[in-house]
Order: structure tokens, then C-alpha cells, then sequence
């Protein structure tokens, strides 16, 4: 049986603020706690989008507003595309685009750091986009359909055909996440250089709006993770949202141990990690005709 | 309306400081005293931050840097001056080059002494700058705002848009100021 319809992606276009947020918070609780320090509340994040809807709006120009709902709009768009089982490709077609709205806003302030930033976020796109279409690529030759929904309900779970996927999805996601590196990061921690990245320019409830986008991401990036262990057996669904919660775990431990990675090393490490694990695991499920044809 | 003091973002800028002042306003988020368990970001983006913690006293090149980033940073928001130079210029009151405290440019809500001033006393003035951060987000609110425009403390005070709006040009208009000054 498959989750993977429209009344999960009904579900998670409510309540993906909510469980985004939640993690968002547990996250800098649990960096705060691997730094020895006490940190935030969990619901911290909750508490910043409630304020920053309640201050004063200070646009650079009107252009930039409606970039930012663009990239709501699309970010929600791939997030309910998936959940309702519609076509992986597309699906990451669609978070490209809203990737794209996100860098014209900055671009629109006009603005010495929001440029920085964006050479810098379109470099980390750079260094991420191969092994997105890969890993779709993969789930094509692994189950033989791109459609969420029929990849859910393959016999076995995907991992075990595509391990190198996995590895190289969770190596992105550190980027996705904006946990590293630090001098392109738009995170809540000390450690960015540029500034506020893409959001230096944006203020009060378009921040907000920035934020809220960022969760409903963050939530649908897990879902492709859980997506990698899915089967069509029941027991498949508890393993994979722990599977979901291991990688949350690993992803802040990586941020945290690798607190000074630059850009440069991002891109390098990230090209070699995406050749070595996606396209050899890729060349062999083609050489030794794995998967379904 | 708690919640929303649960989140102060602060700005940190350093004046004409001996950097003693900002040490300790780093030791705030340092694990022994950890500011973040208050929801305190330090942002260093004027845009998104909610108090302005000044360290050092103000003198001609920091004048309008101090201007323009208050002026950047959206309403509701706070001031704290942060060590005794930064309230009234402290030992460099007398010298030539310092104009004294940060009270001379823009208009400051707490004051913190010490010198240098001590981690507690930083987060007990972020502590008060919350609740008069509170008291601006109600008077917002119901439409009154009570910030004093930069203008109406430098000396040469010019005329002035709405506050709220063209920061850009106001940003110019302080920064002319300042060079006519000079
Ligand atoms: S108050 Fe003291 S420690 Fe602080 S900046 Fe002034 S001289 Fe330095």
C-alpha cells in the first residue's frame, strides 16, 4: 500500500510548518547541547516567524515581495507534487525553479552582499543539481517508473539497489539544509560570512514568509529520504522515519564538525562525492542489469 | 504577545571601542553564559535585528555608520549602549576626536556601565531592552510610533520623509549631513 495521494499532500501542505518549524528548533537545540551550551527553546523558531510578522516591512522594491511568494508558491508546489506521488522529475524540476525565484530576490535588492550571495548560492546549485537528476535517474533504473507513487511500491526498498544515491542525497542535503558551508549558510548560527546570504535585504513578514518556505523544504527533502526506504510493505514506514531521524541527527553532527568548510571545498568535494557514489553506484546497476527494465 | 520577546535578534557594532566591550559581548553567546537560550541571534544584519547593542564611544568616522544602520533596521527597535564609553564616551570623553557617547547620534533606551562591561550586565540591559521593546511593538501597534528620528539629534537637524520609508535616500541625506558637518 502507498501514503503517497492527495490526502497526504493536503496533510503536508498544512501541517509541514508545523513539523518543519518543530525540527527547525529541535535542531539549534540540539547544536546548542553537542556546543555544551543550553540553547533555545524547541519552539524557538515558532517564536522568531511570530515576531518578525509583527515588524515593519523595510522593501528594497516591490519586485522582491512577489519573488519570495514565487518561491513559496513553487517550494509548496514540489512539496505537494510529491506527496500526492506525481513524477520525480518534475518534482525536482519545480524545487529548481523555486531555487531560482529564491536567487532573483536576492539578485532584485541590487544590493553588494545579496550579490555576493548569489554567485554563491547559484555555485552551491551548481554543485547539488547533478546529483538530484541522479538520484532521480537512479529511482527510474531501480524501479522503472519516475512516479513517486509506483517508486513506493516497488518490492524492495530502493536503498538497497542504490546505496551510493542515498549517501550522495545526504551529502547534498548538508547544502539543502543550508548547514555548510558556512560563507554561503543562511543559518541561525555565528559562523556565515556573507552576511545574512540571500535574506540580507529581506525584513519583518517577508523574512517570515523565507522561513516558513525554508520548512515546507526542509520537509519534503526528509520525505525523499524516507521515499529511498519505502516498500510495499507496512513495516517499511516506521523504518523509514527513523531512518529520516538518523539523517537529521547526522546532518547536524556534520554541521557541527565541519563548522569551517568554504565554498571551494563545497563545490570540489560535492562533484567527487556525486562521481564516486552516484555514477559508479549508476554504472553498476546498468553493467550488471540490476533493477527493473 | 510574550512569545514575541522570546526572540531578540541583535546587531552588534563597535564603535570607538577598546574592544573590551565587545569581548564580553561575545562571551554572551559563549557556552558559559549562552544569550541563545533567551532566542538571542546575533545577526549582524541590520534588516532583521531587533536591538543595536553599541559598544565605544562615537566619534567622526563611526558618526554616520551608527545612523545608517539604525535607520536600517525595521520599528520596533532598541537601542543599548553597552560599557561606560558607549554610554557617555568614558575615558575618551576628552580627547579631540570623540563626540561621547552614542546618545550624541541616535537615541539610546538602556545604558549598560562597566568597564569593561561585565557578560551579566550585557544580558540584564538585552533583558530591559525586551520590555521596552515590548512597550514600542504596542505603541506601534495602535499607530503611534515612538522612535525619535536620527535627525532630531544631530545637529544640523534637515528635513526629513516619513521615517518609514525611502531608508535609501535617508541614508544619504544623513551621510551629506555628515560630511557638511565635517
Ligand atoms: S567601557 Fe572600557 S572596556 Fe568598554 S570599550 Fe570603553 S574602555 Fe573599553
Amino acid at each position: 500500500m502507498t501514503f503517497f495521494s492527495w490526502p497526504l499532500a493536503i496533510g503536508y501542505l498544512i501541517l509541514a510548518p508545523f513539523i518543519g518549524g518543530f525540527f527547525d528548533g529541535l535542531d539549534r537545540k540540539i547544536s546548542a547541547r553537542m556546543q555544551g551550551r543550553t540553547g533555545p527553546s524547541v519552539f524557538q523558531s515558532f517564536y522568531d516567524v511570530s515576531k518578525l510578522l509583527q515588524k515593519e516591512s523595510k522593501m528594497v522594491n516591490h519586485l522582491q515581495q512577489f519573488l519570495v511568494c514565487g518561491f513559496l508558491v513553487f517550494v509548496v508546489f514540489t512539496g505537494v507534487l510529491f506527496f500526492a506521488g506525481a513524477d520525480l522529475l518534475m518534482i525536482f524540476f519545480a524545487l529548481t525553479l523555486a531555487g531560482i525565484f529564491y536567487v532573483l530576490q536576492a539578485s532584485s535588492a541590487n544590493a553588494p552582499f545579496s550579490a555576493l550571495a548569489v554567485q554563491r548560492e547559484l555555485m552551491q546549485m551548481m554543485a547539488y543539481e547533478p546529483m538530484v537528476l541522479l538520484t532521480a535517474v537512479g529511482f527510474y533504473v531501480v524501479t522503472g517508473s519516475f512516479a513517486v507513487r509506483e517508486i513506493s511500491l516497488a518490492d524492495r526498498s530502493a536503498i538497497c539497489l542504490m546505496p551510493g544515491f542515498f549517501l550522495g542525497f545526504i551529502f547534498i542535503m548538508i547544502i539543502k539544509l543550508r548547514k555548510s558551508p558556512f560563507d554561503v549558510s543562511t543559518g541561525h548560527h555565528a559562523h556565515q560570512e556573507v552576511v545574512q546570504g540571500l535574506n540580507s535585504d529581506l525584513s519583518g513578514p517577508v523574512m517570515a514568509l523565507v522561513e516558513v518556505s525554508h520548512w515546507y523544504e526542509n520537509v519534503f527533502l526528509y520525505g525523499v529520504i524516507g521515499l529511498f526506504i519505502l516498500n510495499n510493505q507496512l513495516w517499511s514506514v516506521p523504518v523509514a522515519l527513523v531512518v529520516c531521524f538518523l539523517v537529521f541527527f547526522l546532518e547536524i553532527l556534520i554541521d557541527n564538525v565541519c563548522a569551517r568548510v568554504k565554498w571551494q571545498l563545497m563545490f570540489r568535494s560535492t562533484w567527487i562525492f556525486t562521481i564516486i557514489a552516484g555514477v559508479i553506484n549508476l554504472l553498476v546497476l546498468i553493467l550488471f542489469h540490476l533493477g527493473v527494465k | 504577545m510574550a512569545k514575541v520577546s522570546k526572540s531578540p535578534w541583535v546587531l552588534h557594532y563597535d564603535g570607538a571601542s577598546c574592544n573590551g566591550c565587545d569581548i564580553e559581548v561575545l562571551a554572551c553567546l559563549t557556552p558559559m553564559y549562552d544569550a541563545e537560550r533567551f532566542g538571542v541571534i546575533n545577526t549582524g544584519d541590520p534588516k532583521h535585528a531587533d536591538i543595536f547593542l553599541v559598544t565605544g564611544g562615537i566619534n567622526e568616522q563611526c558618526k554616520d555608520v551608527v545612523k545608517q544602520l539604525y535607520e536600517q533596521m525595521p520599528n520596533p527597535k532598541v537601542v543599548v549602549a553597552v560599557g561606560i564609553c558607549a554610554c557617555t564616551g568614558g575615558v575618551f570623553k576628552e580627547t579631540y576626536n570623540i563626540l561621547g557617547g552614542v546618545d550624541t547620534v541616535i537615541p539610546v533606551d538602556v545604558y549598560v556601565p562597566g568597564c569593561a562591561a561585565r557578560p551579566e550586565s550585557i544580558i540584564d540591559g538585552i533583558v530591559k531592552g525586551i520590555a521596552v521593546l515590548d512597550q514600542k511593538r504596542e505603541a506601534m501597534k495602535q499607530g503611534k510610533l515612538p522612535e525619535l528620528n536620527v535627525e532630531d539629534i544631530s545637529e544640523d537637524g534637515k528635513e526629513q520623509a516619513s521615517a518609514n520609508e525611502a531608508q535609501n535616500a535617508e541614508a544619504e541625506t544623513t551621510a551629506n549631513a555628515g560630511e557638511e558637518s565635517k
